[in-house]
């Protein structure tokens, strides 16, 4: 049994086929071509949703995408999107939607309660009401309102779908299809412009599918089908239907949320939910229509009352009537284009009310002009208006549906993106676009304020050849089609002042005419006070149907005019967007990209544990079987490594390689130590230096030539060095002749440490090469080959304090590499150590690493204060002998060791005297790292103390005042593993 | 022949390949990469001089050129990528130094990159969709900068509409080949 009670003939879907569909629960149907809202107006549903503050019964108010009350949840589990407007929402077979903001149900809604406290809980009232007692706030004001506030509910579950984002580039972006946007997409396209289109309509075409009207002696809706098929066919037209422009951005830059699979119960395998586009466009044209405001009066928020813009497009697009019986309330001609359409299609049009004295008259139904609407009736849906008439007479009309018009605003959002302001239209009596517009568009259209048809029709040629001729791309004039081209006839009115109720400003956030009056009695006058005291304009539709008339009972009560009360800032999104769309697919573990080491694979083999520094995922450690705490694991790998040898993966490192013949020179003015001198086949440690003489990044520079260097970085700052370098190169010294490229990823990097690493790695290199340290002695570097006649790259360097070398091989080699030497090793038992280990052995050495070169510390500071060169001028040097930066009790880097060999040193503690106050005005400096040594037995760290070269032996306390511990260090060398050396030299 | 075994950067034995309805994505280690960068007051030198060695014209801004043994890519000004055949060019560093002399700083850059080849009507659908490059107004024999899933690649258009190639951080291969194949499966519905 067919139950669509107010379903018409005709229309623009398919009455052939049916859909079904759920809402509360409760099973309807509808066809192709529906929304949600349409296909339940046909089923007889009015009330679709409850207010937010007061849970008033409220029905659909438009057909568009500004609707502020019919929002429902649509969908479950973790597609379940709260908030979804029935207007925009496509209906496709198996549709489930639920009501949203009561409790139990929608007819029974507990918390309309509300309602009957509307005198306490007017705006401001937060501000007023919880003042008092102040502890009540946190406990239990504030959980009470956050239950009670909101639209909608999510489940929490993880969205199941994906969503991608594109880049797209045009010479003209039309923004919105209708008259406007068809005229200028085919004027362009024929021109051979690359164009977009792009519509947040399933069915593209605007009011031209709303209207009953005719175009070029086609119906409307014909003539714009026909245009699309034209675009459709052009290969340099691209038409996005299902996509919102969301933003204006800076140098012609769009953003478009494209919605690909809304309109289905899931998207297909492998494809995306929606798109978020970044459209680059040369020129852009504005044709984004208007959108039709209401007139405020007493009740007028009763399901059944919507616009008459709306009430139209569910008869002639959706063929649907709102209700059996109607009636109109306008100020406006457009109203009475709602009234002839409906009588048209057969609904009874009980009356017109309209607030002009000197309305046209109309024919099939009763004209009330100079009347107003004073009241509504109905508990969960209209029955009845109450009018004044112009007599001053009142009178009940009977009607399920109300379609009121207080004229149309064009849309105006996008042009003020970029803090434009719009400009009043007094004939309109409403903001059209200003003059300063985001670089590159123009508006045409209903949004231009040309609102008849034809009017559109023709700005929107005019508009895509003006922005064509800009491109010194020629674009013919169209021969334009006949269309109704009727001036607007309207009085500006924008609220009844006669009504026992409430009347009804903002429907989403239930403002009232009141709530502005009160505003304004508080003195929040300006626009942009009173939306945050009233919050009118809030929220999901962002006032698209309620702003003007906010401002307009503002600037009645202030004296002002309109203009003068000005409009609040539009941002993007133009409408509502999925998070999701904004996050693409970088989601979960592909929430950034991951760098692997050369050794990754086999890591993984090993049972790596991994950490991420940065994009890189490096070893930490490798847990054996048995060890059931990395404490355990870490201790092993620094115990086997200082005992016989250890491996490891440093490929992170950055590698900056640096030719030319000047590259001694620049590596001397990058570097605060000389490298002019370094001899070829050498290494040497290099300290840069910031700017203001703060000690910036360290590394090494193996000289291979004459001409040629290897720098290696930080891994953290392996991208900050190179980049630095290539503005010292390309800016501060543009005449030395250097060039630079990163080889980070070039090659792999292993550090062999131990003392066994020179027999390990014998069993490797090629015989032709000499590691004896006689002829490959601490600090030398050579390109050698391996594995019979694989090429390399040796360094005898060392992290750890121990005989130790870097060798690099091909990153390719790099897994082979990494195998090999542990086979080679298996003879000294060697272990492969991840970067836990390397920090205790640089810590048990006193290397400085991140923790220590921190931003705030000097080489001074590191104990390397006669590192920075005096012979020559370096980034740095000249700022580094600050006087503040030169004090005699200026830290130094030092080392501590617990009196109790059971406590524990922490990083982060702050250095106190043994005796005195522990504050910030006695500190005596901070501890950046430590570590257990499983060497010395104890834990062990390294930081910085005043004058600590000086204070050898003293105890002082370690106090870490956020966990309440305080610890008796004694300081000691920063070098606790071999202070003088030998074992690197051996 | 030395000991050690290559792998691919997407860690295999054998270069992946992964195919979709009108599109292919084929990991491509096989080219030999090296940087070649005039000196300062040698570019007209060097330019002569290594173009005569690689039988073409190295090419100006945002352009390529394939030549019959090598190829090459305009990177920077005075900068260019060399490529060749891994197989007989392993060493394509060691090849170009001796020709660019001291008009030159040669890199070796192979493993610096890992390569995929990408063929197919969808490409440009596909590129669309990750990064800001104009790809449909892209021409044949040209390449870019860009930035691919917050990878800095290189895109290469060998066939205008058709036939491209990126070029990412090696490290990052396996991010950037789940990029690649992600939005392949969302342009070319099975």
């Amino acid at each position: 049994m067919n139950k669509q009670i107010n379903r018409l003939n005709g229309g623009l879907i398919d009455h052939d086929q049916s859909l079904s569909f759920k809402f509360d629960g409760k099973r309807f149907q509808g066809h192709p071509g529906d929304t949600l809202a349409s296909a339940l107006l046909a089923n007889g549903v009015r009330l679709m949703g409850r207010s937010f503050k007061y849970h008033r019964p409220r029905g659909v108010l438009t057909s568009g995408s500004e609707e502020p009350n019919a929002l429902v949840e649509l969908r479950s589990s973790g597609r379940q999107e709260p908030n979804t407007r029935a207007t925009v929402a496509e209906l496709y077979d198996g549709l489930a939607a639920n009501s949203q903001n009561r409790w139990p149900s929608l007819e029974r809604d507990v918390l309309s309660i509300n309602d009957l406290f509307s005198n306490f809980l007017t705006a401001g009232f937060y501000y007023k009401t919880f003042m008092w007692p102040k502890a009540f706030w946190e406990k239990l004001y504030e959980p009470i309102i956050r239950n009670a506030a909101g639209l909608g509910s999510i489940t929490g579950e993880d969205d199941p779908d994906v969503y991608d984002k594109g880049f797209l580039h045009c010479d003209l972006l039309v923004i919105g299809a209708g008259p406007a946007g068809l005229m200028a997409a085919l004027t362009a396209g024929r021109a051979g412009a690359r164009v977009i289109l792009a519509d947040e309509d399933f069915v593209l075409g605007g009011r031209l599918n709303a209207e009953s009207i005719e175009v070029g002696g086609v119906a409307a809706s014909d003539w714009a089908a026909h245009a699309l098929a034209e675009l459709s066919a052009m290969d340099n037209v691209r038409v996005l239907p299902r996509t919102t422009v969301i933003g204006a951005f800076d140098h012609g830059i769009y953003g478009a949320v494209e919605r690909i699979a809304d309109h289905l119960p899931t998207p297909a395998s492998g494809q995306p939910r929606q798109i978020m586009w970044r459209i680059y466009s040369k020129r852009a044209l504005l044709c984004a229509g208007a959108t039709e405001r209401p007139i405020a009066f007493s009740n007028n928020d009763r399901p059944g009352i919507m616009l008459a813009g709306a009430m139209r497009a569910y008869a002639n697009r959706w063929a649907v009537r709102a209700h059996e019986q109607v009636a109109v309330f306008t100020n406006n001609d457009d109203g009475h284009r709602t009234a002839a359409d409906l009588i048209a299609k057969g609904v009874h049009v009980t009356a017109v009310i309209d607030t002009r004295a000197d309305a046209p008259s109309v024919d099939g139904t009763e004209l009330f002009a100079g009347a107003q609407v004073i009241g509504s009736k109905g508990r969960l849906g209209l029955n009845s208006v109450t009018i004044r008439t112009d007599k001053g007479f009142t009178r009940e009309i009977i009607c399920g549906g109300l379609a009121v018009s207080g004229g149309w605003n064009p849309n105006v959002h996008l042009t003020c993106h970029q803090r434009g302001r719009p400009k009043w239209d007094e004939d309109l009596a409403a903001f059209v676009p200003g003059d300063n517009l985001p670089v590159g568009m123009t508006v045409a259209g209903a949004a231009a304020g040309a609102m008849s048809t034809y009017g559109a029709l023709r700005t929107g040629a005019e508009g895509a050849i003006a922005a064509l001729s800009d491109l010194d791309i020629p674009a013919g004039v169209p021969e334009l089609p006949e269309a109704e081209d009727s001036p607007v006839k309207l009085r500006p009115f924008w609220h009844v002042s006669e009504g026992k109720g409430r009347a009804w400003i903002d429907l989403q956030n239930d403002v009232t005419v009141k709530d502005v009056k009160l505003a304004h009695q508080e003195n929040y006058v300006s626009v942009e006070h009173l939306k945050r005291y009233t919050t009118l304009g809030m929220a999901t539709d962002q006032g698209k149907t309620s702003n003007m008339a906010g401002l307009a009972v503002m600037a009645e009560l202030t004296g002002k005019s309109i203009p003068e009360t000005g409009t609040t800032i539009f941002r993007p999104p133009y409408t509502p967007m999925a998070m999701g769309a904004l996050a693409g697919r970088a989601v979960g573990k592909h929430f950034h990209p991951v760098r692997e080491t050369p050794s990754h694979k086999w890591a993984i083999e090993q049972g790596a544990v991994f950490t991420e520094v940065g994009d890189w995922l490096r070893a930490q450690w490798f847990p054996k079987e048995g060890e059931t705490h990395w404490r355990q694991s870490v201790d092993r790998e620094v115990l086997q490594t200082r005992a016989s040898v250890g491996v490891c993966d440093v490929t992170t490192l950055g590698k900056i390689d640096v030719q030319g013949a000047d590259a001694a020179e620049f590596l001397n003015k990058i570097y605060a130590n000389g490298f002019a001198k370094l001899a070829v086949g050498k290494v040497r440690y290099g300290l840069m230096l910031r700017e203001d003489g703060i000690a910036y990044d360290d590394g090494t520079a193996a000289r291979l030539a004459e001409d040629h260097f290897v720098v290696t970085t930080t891994t953290a700052n392996a991208v900050l060095v190179y980049r630095r370098m290539e503005f010292a190169r390309q800016c501060l010294w543009p005449d030395l002749d250097v060039q630079l490229i990163s080889t980070t990823e070039a090659w792999a990097q292993y550090a062999v440490a131990g003392p066994n690493s020179r027999k390990l790695l014998e069993k490797i290199v090629d015989a032709c090469f000499d590691l004896s340290n006689e002829a490959f002695p601490f600090m030398s570097c050579a390109e050698i080959t391996i594995c019979e006649g694989c090429r390399a790259r040796l360094f005898r360097i060392s992290f750890s304090g121990e005989l130790a070398y870097e060798i690099a091989v091909p990153t390719r080699y790099g897994d082979a590499m990494i195998r090999a030497l542990m086979e080679a090793g298996e003879e000294f038992d060697v272990v492969p150590y991840g970067t836990e280990a390397l920090g205790v052995m640089r810590i048990e050495k006193g290397h400085a690493a991140g923790n220590e070169l921190n931003g705030t510390t000097t080489a001074l500071n590191l104990g390397m204060g006669r590192m920075v060169s005096k012979k020559k001028d370096c980034i740095g040097n000249i700022m580094s002998e600050r006087e503040g930066l030169n004090q005699p009790d200026a830290l130094r880097l030092v080392g501590f060791k617990p009196v109790d060999p059971g406590q524990q040193v922490v990083a982060g503690g702050h250095l106190m005297k043994a005796d005195g106050p522990v504050d910030a005005a006695h500190d005596q400096g901070y501890v950046t790292s430590a570590a257990f040594s499983p060497v010395l037995q104890s834990s062990i760290g390294i930081g910085y103390l005043k004058d600590g070269a000086e204070r050898t032996g003293e105890v002082l306390r370690l106090a870490n005042p956020l966990e309440g511990t305080e610890v008796k260090v004694e300081v000691v060398s920063a070098h606790f593993v071999d202070p003088d050396g030998g074992r690197q030299r051996a | 022949m030395h000991k050690l075994k290559a792998i691919t950067p997407l860690g295999r034995t054998e270069p992946k390949t992964d195919n979709f309805t009108g599109l292919s994505i084929t990991e491509n280690p096989a080219r030999a990469l090296a940087t070649l960068t005039a000196r300062l007051g040698h570019e007209t030198a060097c330019t002569a001089q290594v173009s005569a060695f690689i039988g073409c014209d190295l090419p100006g801004p945002g352009k390529s050129v394939v030549g019959e043994t090598y190829g090459a890519i305009w990177i920077a000004p005075s900068s260019w990528m060399i490529e060749a055949d891994h197989t007989g060019h392993e060493l394509i560093a060691q090849e170009l130094k001796p020709v660019a002399g001291e008009t030159a700083s040669v890199v070796e850059q192979t493993d610096a990159w890992c390569r995929f080849d990408i063929t197919g009507s969808a490409a440009d659908d596909l590129f669309e969709r990750l990064c800001n490059v104009d790809v449909r107004a892209m021409n044949s024999d040209t390449a870019t900068r860009t930035t691919i899933h917050h990878i800095g690649c290189y895109l290469w258009c060998r066939k205008a509409g058709f036939e491209y190639s990126v070029l990412g951080p090696r490290s990052s291969a396996g991010s950037l080949h789940h990029a690649l194949v992600e939005v392949a499966q969302a342009v070319c519905p099975v």
